[in-house]
C-alpha cells in the first residue's frame, strides 16, 4: 500500500507555505488533494471521545463562573429570523454591548473587564443598523452571506452579496458552502468557490459554514474542513442553524482536529465556530472543554473561537446569577435582547 | 483562591471534588471495623486478626478488616454448602428475582459504591462512577436473565456446587460481579475473597445482599491476604475455583487444585498488543491509547501495553501521543476532573518504577510529560517507551502500570507475528479504517478479545478471558455461564460393557513383554516379519503398530515395542513404545499442521470426517473382530462399538460447520462477534475401555473444529490404533493433523502435559495419579485441561459420549468487537 501521507508530508511542505499575513489571518495554501484523500475518520471513536469530554472534566464554583463569563465573550449574538426588523436588531445590539446586568458584574467583581459578546450576527439587510447601533463598541458585525442558508444561487450573485455586506460595514462574513461539492467529492470546485469568497471579503474575516448536518459523514466533514482552510477561511463553522442537525460534539471533534493538523503543518491558526442548538451553560462548558483539550488555551479566545447562538446568553446570565445568590434564577430577571 | 476575573483570564480547570461523606458515613456506621460475612452474619474479629485498608491517594486509614483464618474459611464453605441445596433447586424465576434485586440495589447505592471504590482503590471517580459501577449493575441484570431462562437454555445442566472466588484489586467490585453473578445465576453458592488492598466494596455488597433478602449462605465474603485465598481454593468441599489475578498466582492455584476434581477458571495477566495501521484515524488512535493504558492507571489485565505501529506513521503517532500526554490530568481520585488517580499500593508503585528503570538500562527511551505528579500519595506518570526491542523487559513483562511500549512493523503479517510474540493472549486492539484488513487480522491474533477501532469495552453479554498464559474460561455471556454449569448426564444410556475380567492379564502381558526387552526394533522395522519370541508358538502376530507422526508411520525413537496380549494371555501384536522425543516430534508435526487445518473450510473438514467414516465402513467387520479378540467383549458390543464410532464420525462431520459463533447483544453500536476458534494443538489421552469409540469420540470433535491432535490411544487395547492410523492415512487428512503416539502413558503423557507448545490436553485415561500429574504439569504454559472424572462415562450415549461438551472443549471463544458508523 503506498503511503501517501509520507509522500505529501501533509499540507506543510515548507516550499509552498505562504507566510501568514500581517493580521495573523490564514492566507490559505494550494489545494492538496492527496492530503484530503488520506483523511479518514472513525465515527464511533469520535463519539466515544465526545461522550467523555464532559465527564472527564468538570468546572465548579468560581471556576465555573469564570468560564461562563468567558463563554459570554465568545458569543456571536445572532438573530436570523424572517421577521427581524431594525427594532429587534437594535435591541440585540444593546444586549451585545452590555450582556450582563451591572449588579452581576459587580457581584462577580468583573466590571473592569467590561465584557461584551464577540460579534453580532445578522442578515445583510440589517448590517447598517447593526453597525450604527454598535458604533464605538468595537463589536464587529457579522453578516451571513452567499445565499444563506442553502448557498445555491449563481456564484456571481453570492460574491456580490459578500461585497455588498463588506461595503455596508460587516467585518465578518459567514458564508455557506455548496454541499453538492462535498457530496460529490468535487474538492476543486469547493476550493475555488471558497477562494473566491475569501477574495471578495477583502479585509473582512471569512467564516465558512459547512452545514455539517447535510454532509452525511464525519469523513466528509473533515475533508470539507481541510479544503475550506486550504482555501483561506479564517473560521470554519458547523451549521447555519437551519439544518435539522446542528453542532454536535463529534462533528466538532472532526473539525477541530483538522484545525489542529492544519496549524501543526502550516503554522496558520484557523478559528472554530459551533452554531445551532447550543442553548445551555452546560453545553457551552462542554464545548470550551473540547477546545481546551483538543486545541489548547489559544482557542478559547474570540479570535479563534465563537459560539453561534441566540438563546445561550439567557442561560449564561441565569447561571452567573445563581453563582452569586445561590438561588436558581429566572429568564425574566435579565434584560432581553 | 483565584478571583473570577483571574480565572476568566487563565481558563484553568480548578478543583472539582466529589464528596467522600457517604462513604465515610458508611464506614463510621461499621466502626471502621469489619469481620467476614458468613451465613448472612458478620463475624466479630479479634484485634490481632485485623489489618488496615488505606486510601492510596492520601494514605488515610479507611477501615480495619479481618485476616481470614482457615477455620473461618471452613465456616464460610460450610455455610455455602448448607445453602447450596435450596439455592440450586430454587425455581429459576426466584433466583432471577434475587439477582434483579441485587442489580437494583447496586444502582440505588451507586454513588456510595463509586466513592468507596475510588477511595479504597485510588481510581478516578469518573471511572468508578461511569464504568465500574454501571457495569456491575449491568452484570447482575444480565445474569438475572440467565437465571430466568436457565432451565430452557441449558437443560439438564446442574450447578457445580460451592464456588471459591478470589478476585483482584484493580476493579474490585466489577470483578466481584463478574464472578458472583454467573455463579449465582447458575445455582451455585459462593465464598468470595476480595483482594487485601480493596475489600470494602465487596463488604458493602454483602450488606446489600442481606438487605435484599438473598438467602443466608448463598454469598459469603471472607477477607484476607493470599493465605486466606490459598485456604479457600484448596478447601476440600469446594467444587469450583475462579480466580482473577496474576499469572504467577494462577499457576499456584492450578497446582494446589490439581487432582482435586475442582473446576477451574483463571483470568490472568496480559501484555496486550495495540496495533495501528497506516490508514487508521490517528487522532482517534491517540484517544484509544489513553483508554488502553492510562485507564485505571494502567492497572488493567487487558491494558494495551504494546503499541505496534506501522513504520510510516510511527513518528506522527508518537508526536500526537506526546502532545496528548501533556494534557492528561492526574490527581486525587475523588477529583471529578482527573484522568488518572493513584497506584493501589506502595509495592505496586515500586514494581512499576523498577521495571521502567530496568527498561531504561536495557536501552529504551523513556518519555514522560512535563507536568509533575502530586507530591503526596502513590502516583506514577503516564509513560511512553520507545526503542524497545521485542526481547526487552518493557515489551515482555506485564507492568500493570501506566507504561506503554511503542514498536514498529512493516507489514500486516509482521504485525501479527509481533502481536503474538508473547506468552499471554488476553486482548488486542486493531486500528484501521480498512474492514478487509481488520477482519483479516482479528482472527489471527491469539487473544480472547479483539477490539477493532476501540479498546477496553466490556459488557455482561460478551465473554472475557484469555488464550495461552492469560488463563482459561470466560466471564460474561453464554460462554461465561458455562463455567458454572456441570455436564449433562444420561444415566439411562447403555454402559460400555466391562472388559475387566480379562484385561488385567492383557495389561500384565504387555508390561512383561516390554520390560524384558522384546525386540521392538526388529518388530518395528519389519512389522510383517515378526521376530519376537512369542511369534514362535504360531499365534500369528502379524503386525506392529508404529507411531503416526507428521503423516507418516514412524519407528519409535527408542526402537522399542510393547507386546500386547489378549485377555486369554496370548500375545496378539506389538505397538511402538513412544518416548519423550516421539511426543516432541508429534507436537512439532501438529504445530506445523495446525494453522492450515484451522484455516481450511469447515466443509472440507466435514468431508474428511465423512471420508474417514466411509473407510471405517469398509473395514467394519475386520475392526469388530479385532476389538472382540483383543478386549474380550462380546461380538455384539464390538460390532456396536464400530457402528457407534462410525456414527460419531458422522456426528462431528455434521457439527463441523454448525458449531457457529454468535453475535452478542452488547449495548454499543457495534457487532460483537463471538467467534469459535480451535484451541490449537490438543494432546489427548483416550479412555482405557472402548478403545475405538473412546478414541474416535475425542479425536473427531477436535478435528472437526480445526484442532491438530497428538493422541495417545487406550493403554490397554492399543492395537486397533493400527487400523485407525491406516484410516487416517487414507482419508485425505493433511499430514500432522492427527498424530498418534502409543506407549506407556506414564512415559508419554507427562511429556505431553509438560509441552509448552501444546495448547490443551484432554485426559480420559482413568488413572487418578496420572490425571493429577497432567493438571500439575499443565502449569508451565497454563494449557487448558479437561481431565475426565467420569470413570463410568457412557461412551455410547450421545449425551455423555458426544456433543456440546466436547465441542466446547475443542473451542476458544474469541470476542471481536467491531463498532461501525460512517
Amino acid at each position: 500500500m503506498p503511503d501517501t501521507r509520507e509522500r505529501s508530508s501533509g499540507w506543510g511542505r515548507v516550499d509552498v507555505r505562504p507566510p501568514a499575513d500581517a493580521a495573523g489571518r490564514n492566507p490559505g495554501i494550494p489545494l492538496d488533494l492527496d492530503r484530503v484523500a488520506t483523511i479518514r475518520l472513525n465515527r464511533s471513536a469520535l463519539e466515544r471521545r465526545a461522550a467523555t469530554l464532559g465527564t472527564r472534566r468538570s468546572v465548579k464554583k468560581e471556576w465555573q463562573a469564570g468560564w461562563l463569563l468567558r463563554a459570554l465573550t465568545l458569543m456571536d449574538l445572532t438573530t436570523l429570523s424572517g421577521d427581524d426588523t431594525p427594532g429587534t436588531v437594535r435591541r440585540l445590539c444593546a444586549k451585545a454591548r452590555s450582556p450582563l446586568r451591572p449588579d452581576l458584574l459587580d457581584g462577580l467583581e468583573v466590571r473592569d473587564l467590561a465584557p461584551t459578546v464577540a460579534a453580532v450576527c445578522v442578515y445583510h439587510s440589517f448590517v447598517p443598523v447593526a453597525v450604527e447601533s454598535l458604533e464605538g463598541s468595537n463589536i464587529p458585525v457579522a453578516a451571513v452571506s452567499t445565499a444563506f442558508p442553502h448557498g445555491l444561487t449563481p456564484l456571481s450573485t453570492r460574491l456580490a452579496e459578500i461585497r455588498a455586506s463588506v461595503d455596508a460595514g460587516a467585518r465578518e462574513i459567514d458564508v455557506v458552502i455548496n454541499r453538492m461539492h462535498v457530496l460529490t467529492g468535487d474538492w476543486d470546485a469547493l476550493y475555488d468557490e471558497v477562494r473566491a469568497f475569501r477574495d471578495a471579503c477583502g479585509e473582512a474575516h471569512l467564516k465558512t459554514i459547512l452545514a455539517t448536518g447535510e454532509l452525511a459523514t464525519l469523513t466528509n466533514v473533515a475533508r470539507a474542513s481541510a479544503v475550506c482552510m486550504m482555501a483561506g477561511s479564517d473560521f470554519i463553522k458547523t451549521s447555519t442553524g437551519k439544518e435539522t442537525e446542528n453542532a454536535t460534539l463529534p462533528v466538532g471533534l472532526a473539525m477541530v482536529r483538522q484545525i489542529r493538523t492544519y496549524a501543526e503543518e502550516t503554522g496558520h491558526r484557523v478559528g472554530f465556530k459551533p452554531a445551532g442548538g447550543i442553548r445551555t451553560a452546560r453545553q457551552a462548558l462542554t464545548w470550551l472543554i473540547l477546545m481546551k483539550e483538543e486545541l489548547g488555551d489559544a482557542w478559547l479566545a474570540p479570535e479563534l473561537f465563537r459560539f453561534g447562538a441566540s438563546s445561550l446568553l439567557g442561560d449564561l446570565e441565569r447561571q452567573l446569577e445563581h453563582h452569586l445568590t445561590g438561588r436558581y434564577s429566572a429568564f425574566h430577571r435579565h434584560p432581553m435582547a | 483562591m483565584p478571583t473570577i476575573a483571574e480565572i476568566f483570564e487563565t481558563m484553568e480547570y480548578g478543583p472539582a471534588p466529589e464528596s467522600p461523606d457517604p462513604a465515610k458515613a458508611w464506614l463510621e456506621a461499621h466502626g471502621r471495623r469489619f469481620g467476614h460475612f458468613i451465613a448472612g452474619n458478620w463475624t466479630d474479629p479479634t484485634d490481632d486478626q485485623l489489618f488496615e485498608s488505606r486510601c492510596p491517594a492520601d494514605d488515610t486509614l479507611l477501615a480495619h478488616v479481618a485476616q481470614g483464618t482457615p477455620d473461618e474459611v471452613s465456616q464460610a464453605v460450610a455455610a455455602a454448602r448448607e445453602a447450596f441445596g435450596e439455592w440450586a433447586t430454587m425455581d429459576g424465576h426466584r433466583r432471577a428475582r434475587h439477582l434483579y434485586a441485587l442489580a437494583r440495589g447496586v444502582q440505588k447505592h451507586a454513588r456510595l459504591f463509586a466513592v468507596l471504590e475510588s477511595m479504597d482503590n485510588g481510581k478516578p471517580i469518573r471511572e468508578s462512577r461511569d464504568l465500574d459501577i454501571p457495569l456491575v449493575a449491568r452484570h447482575f441484570y444480565h445474569h438475572a436473565g440467565w437465571a430466568q431462562v436457565l432451565d430452557r437454555e441449558f437443560p439438564g445442566r446442574p450447578p457445580l456446587g460451592v464456588a471459591a472466588q478470589v478476585i483482584p484489586w484493580n476493579f474490585p467490585l466489577l470483578m466481584m460481579a463478574w464472578k458472583v453473578a454467573p455463579a449465582l445465576a447458575a445455582g451455585n453458592t459462593v465464598v468470595l475473597k476480595p483482594a487485601e488492598y480493596t475489600p470494602l466494596t465487596a463488604l458493602l455488597f454483602a450488606e446489600l445482599a442481606r438487605e435484599t433478602g438473598l438467602p443466608a449462605g448463598v454469598l459469603n465474603v471472607v477477607t484476607g491476604d493470599g493465605r486466606t485465598g490459598e485456604a479457600l481454593v484448596s478447601h476440600d468441599d469446594v467444587d469450583k475455583v475462579a480466580f482473577t489475578g496474576s499469572t504467577e498466582v494462577g499457576r499456584r492455584i492450578r497446582e494446589v487444585t490439581a487432582g482435586s476434581g475442582k473446576a477451574l477458571s483463571l483470568e490472568l495477566g496480559g501484555k496486550s498488543p495495540f496495533l495501528v495501521y497506516d490508514d487508521a484515524d490517528l487522532d482517534s488512535v491517540v484517544e484509544g491509547v489513553v483508554d488502553a493504558i492510562w485507564f485505571n492507571q494502567g492497572q488493567v489485565c487487558c491494558a494495551g501495553s504494546r503499541i505496534l505501529v506501522q513504520e510510516g506513521v510511527a513518528e506522527t503517532l508518537e508526536r500526537k501521543l506526546r502532545n496528548r500526554m501533556e494534557t492528561l490530568r492526574m490527581g486525587h481520585p475523588l477529583d471529578k476532573a482527573v484522568d488518572m488517580g493513584a497506584i493501589v499500593a506502595p509495592v505496586q508503585l515500586e514494581r512499576i518504577e523498577s521495571l521502567v528503570e530496568q527498561g531504561r538500562r536495557e536501552g529504551a527511551h523513556i518519555w514522560q510529560p512535563s507536568w509533575a505528579t502530586p507530591e503526596e500519595g502513590l502516583f506514577y506518570p503516564p509513560t511512553l517507551c520507545t526503542d524497545v526491542a521485542p526481547a526487552g523487559t518493557l515489551a515482555r513483562v506485564e507492568i500493570f502500570g501506566p507504561v506503554v511500549a511503542l514498536m514498529t512493523f512493516r507489514t500486516p503479517d509482521e504485525s501479527v507475528a509481533l502481536a503474538n510474540n508473547t506468552r499471554y493472549g488476553l486482548a488486542a486492539s486493531v486500528w484501521t479504517e480498512d474492514v478487509n484488513l481488520a477482519l483479516d487480522i482479528a482472527p489471527r491474533i491469539k487473544a480472547g478479545t479483539v477490539w477493532v477501532n476501540c479498546t477496553n469495552l466490556f459488557d455482561a453479554a460478551s465473554g472475557f478471558g484469555g488464550f495461552r498464559e492469560s488463563g482459561y474460561g470466560r466471564e460474561g455471556g453464554r460462554e461465561g455461564l458455562e463455567e458454572y454449569l456441570g455436564a449433562r448426564s444420561d444415566p439411562e444410556a447403555e454402559a460400555v460393557p466391562p472388559t475387566g475380567s480379562r484385561t488385567e492379564s492383557a495389561l500384565a502381558g504387555g508390561i512383561g513383554a516390554s520390560s524384558d526387552g522384546t525386540s521392538g526394533g526388529a518388530a518395528s522395522e519389519t512389522p510383517d516379519t515378526p521376530s519376537s519370541s512369542f511369534t514362535a508358538d504360531g499365534v500369528g502376530v502379524d503386525r506392529t503398530v508404529k507411531l503416526l507422526i507428521g503423516g507418516r508411520q514412524r519407528r519409535p525413537d527408542g526402537d522399542q515395542g510393547l507386546v500386547v496380549v489378549n485377555p486369554a494371555g496370548d500375545p496378539v501384536g506389538v505397538v511402538a513404545r513412544g518416548n519423550r522425543k516421539d511426543v516432541r516430534n508429534a507436537v512439532e508435526a501438529a504445530r506445523k499442521a495446525a494453522a492450515g487445518w484451522q484455516a481450511s473450510p469447515a466443509h472440507l473438514r466435514a468431508q474428511i470426517l465423512y471420508y474417514l467414516a466411509e473407510n471405517l465402513e469398509l473395514r467394519r467387520h475386520e475392526l469388530a473382530h479385532r476389538l472382540a479378540e483383543h478386549t474380550g467383549v462380546a461380538p455384539e458390543w464390538s460390532h456396536r462399538e464400530v457402528e457407534l464410532s462410525l456414527r460419531r464420525l458422522f456426528d462431528y462431520a455434521a457439527w463441523a460447520d454448525k458449531w457457529d459463533g454468535r453475535v452478542h447483544e452488547t449495548p454499543f453500536r457495534n457487532v460483537t462477534l463471538a467467534m469459535h476458534e480451535p484451541v490449537g494443538v490438543l494432546g489427548m489421552v483416550a479412555a482405557p475401555d472402548a478403545p475405538l469409540l473412546g478414541f474416535v469420540s475425542i479425536v473427531a470433535p477436535a478435528l472437526a473444529l480445526g484442532n491438530a491432535v497428538v493422541a495417545v490411544p487406550s493403554e490397554r487395547y492399543p492395537l486397533v490404533t493400527g487400523d485407525l492410523i491406516q484410516l487416517f492415512e487414507t482419508s485425505d487428512l493433511p499430514a500432522g493433523t492427527v498424530n498418534v503416539v502409543t506407549g506407556r502413558p506414564g512415559e508419554v503423557v507427562p511429556t505431553l502435559a509438560d509441552h509448552d507448545d501444546v495448547d490443551g490436553i484432554w485426559y480420559f485415561g482413568g488413572d487418578e495419579a496420572l490425571a493429577r500429574e497432567v493438571e500439575l504439569r499443565s502449569t508451565g504454559n497454563l494449557k487448558r485441561c479437561w481431565v475426565d472424572r467420569n470413570a463410568a462415562r457412557r461412551w455410547a450415549s450421545p449425551t455423555e459420549g458426544a456433543g456440546p461438551a466436547f465441542l466446547r472443549a475443542a473451542t476458544e471463544v474469541k470476542n471481536i468487537w467491531v463498532p461501525y458508523g460512517a
